[in-house]
């Protein structure tokens, strides 16, 4: 036993059994119960995904029927989103090695807190009509639980499933696209519940899905189980010789910045994710002027929810098919096949072929889910699994950097094109080239990815030293 | 010693779990879908 060990043995009460060397899997535990703990928490995450069906009703807090004077205006309340993704990516960032030492179950509380205690804040934030109080709320404590839950289960999972990474972190990251579905509905049906004539019902809304939140997620806590030391699942051996591009090895997560390994991992991720995430925003928007008349608002909102369940769905199909194929041809696929559907795209509009319109955007957006899905065993391929869930933390920055260039690019080359004579129906043509381009430039990225120098290795014992076991 | 777990899993434990994150996902997949269809209406 390590000194550190005994150290977090010798007191702390209760905060004792949040402590990694607490959580240690006994023997006949099952390690199908950890993808349901990790579900716990993404399901509940990503209710973010879902923030914008409370804009409208936050709109006329004051005025309830319409908006009145001193209604917060939809500008105020597009950065709670921005706030919470933002804070999501400096906390998996800052307090992912935080994360990785101190063992999923503290982090998950930790996440849990912060997430329901967030919505507690806004819901108050929201009774008082004070827009700082919600930004704090749910952008600030919400955005720091979303960062720590987010990457909180990933090496975890990753030491239980050695032969199947891909798809083990791929059902986790799924949870995350699919908590929006769950959070979407409930949270239409709790503000008609507490609606009255002199209420909108969002702060009671969101202080019940704060406590379902919190229970939720401490569920989570509770299951989760590290495995002990050189578990390895039954009839799994792993390969005497490593494979080129799977180290056996762990590189410190600050030393897996030094590489250029990471850097061109976080641009395949963004590139990637700005392709994909350019379109997801503005999909209701483009199929109808591209189709006009013949998709109703009605019908892209169904297309929209279509790319939700194969955003979703990507996620884990992607991942396991990684496990199979390599993460490296797997984002080659994303990036080939990706480009040949961008630039179809112009023609399924010029033809006037919905179907062809909606499987290219179908595919696209599942290989969008899949590349968030397959990047943390790309990483544990390229630097171990002892600190993968804080490198991982760090990669985040990728989406946050998406979260900016993706919209832009879409909305921006549209308004250039739509101001210079452009019919709508065509606006779209160059952005669609534009993203192929960018995919190009991912591929190459990912060509040039090779296994890690020797000397950016850890030292074989460094890892005991802080009473971590994988 | 770590202290570990002493119980092991149950098929129970493994419904019990897997059944808490499934029904919700499964019902809030059933609602999407219900709405997705409206784009083949």
């Amino acid at each position: 036993m390590s000194s550190t060990t005994m150290r977090q043995d010798s007191g702390g009460g209760l905060l004792t059994l949040l402590n990694r060397n607490r959580i240690m899997a006994g023997p006949g535990f099952s390690r199908w119960m950890v993808p349901p703990a990790a579900l716990c928490v993404h399901l509940c995450i990503g209710q973010v995904y879902a923030f914008s069906v409370f804009n409208l009703p936050m709109t006329r807090l004051i005025g309830i029927t319409k908006s009145a004077p001193g209604d917060w205006k939809l500008t105020d309340l597009g950065w709670i989103f921005s706030i919470a993704i933002l804070v999501l990516g400096v906390s998996a960032a800052l307090f992912g090695r935080w994360v990785e030492e101190g063992g999923p179950r503290k982090a998950m509380v930790t996440a849990a807190i912060a997430w329901g205690g967030g919505f507690l804040v806004a819901a108050l934030g929201v009774s008082i009509h004070n827009i700082w109080v919600v930004y704090f709320g749910y952008g600030v404590m919400g955005g720091f639980g979303l960062g720590i839950a987010y990457i909180s289960p990933v090496s975890t999972l990753i030491k239980w499933f050695p032969d199947r990474p891909g798809m083990a972190t791929g059902m986790a990251i799924m949870g995350f696209g699919g908590g929006a579905f769950i959070a979407s509905p409930l949270s239409v049906g709790l503000m008609h519940y507490f609606s009255t004539p002199t209420r909108v019902g969002v702060a009671e809304t969101f202080v019940v899905m704060g406590i379902i939140y919190f229970c939720f997620m401490m569920v989570g806590a509770a299951i989760v189980r590290l495995p002990p030391p050189g578990w390895a699942p039954q009839g799994y051996v792993a390969p005497a010789q490593p494979k080129k591009l799977i180290t056996t090895r762990h590189v410190f997560v600050y030393q897996a910045l030094k590489t250029p390994q990471f850097w061109l991992i976080w641009f395949v991720l963004c590139l990637n994710v700005t392709a994909g995430i350019g379109v997801l925003g503005q999909a209701s928007a483009m199929s109808q002027e591209m189709f006009p008349g013949r998709i109703t608002a009605v019908a892209a909102a169904g297309f929209v929810g279509l790319m939700s369940l194969f955003n979703m769905g990507g996620r884990f199909f992607w991942a396991s098919v990684s496990d199979f194929i390599g993460r490296k041809n797997t984002y080659f696929v994303f990036f080939a096949l990706g480009f040949v559907l961008y630039a179809t795209v112009p023609y399924a509009g010029g033809t006037g072929s919905v179907t062809l319109f909606v499987l290219c955007f179908l595919v696209i957006i599942s290989m969008y889910g899949g590349g968030f899905a397959t990047v943390p065993a790309y990483l544990k391929d390229m630097f171990g699994t002892r600190y993968v869930g804080a490198i991982h933390g760090w990669l985040l920055t990728a989406w946050s950097a998406a979260g900016i260039f993706g919209p832009v690019l879409v909305n921006y080359i549209r308004q250039y094109n739509v101001e210079h004579g452009v019919p709508k129906a065509d606006a779209y043509n160059n952005t669609m080239y534009i993203m192929a381009a960018l995919l190009v430039v991912g591929f190459l990225c990912n060509l040039f990815i090779r296994s890690v120098h020797e000397r950016h290795y850890m030292a074989e014992d460094a890892a005991d030293a802080v009473g971590m076991a994988d | 010693m770590p202290a570990q777990a002493q119980h092991g899993t149950t098929p129970l434990h493994l419904i019990l779990a897997w059944g808490f994150v499934g029904i919700p996902l499964a019902w809030g997949v059933i609602e999407t879908v219900l709405n997705a269809l409206k784009l083949f209406r």
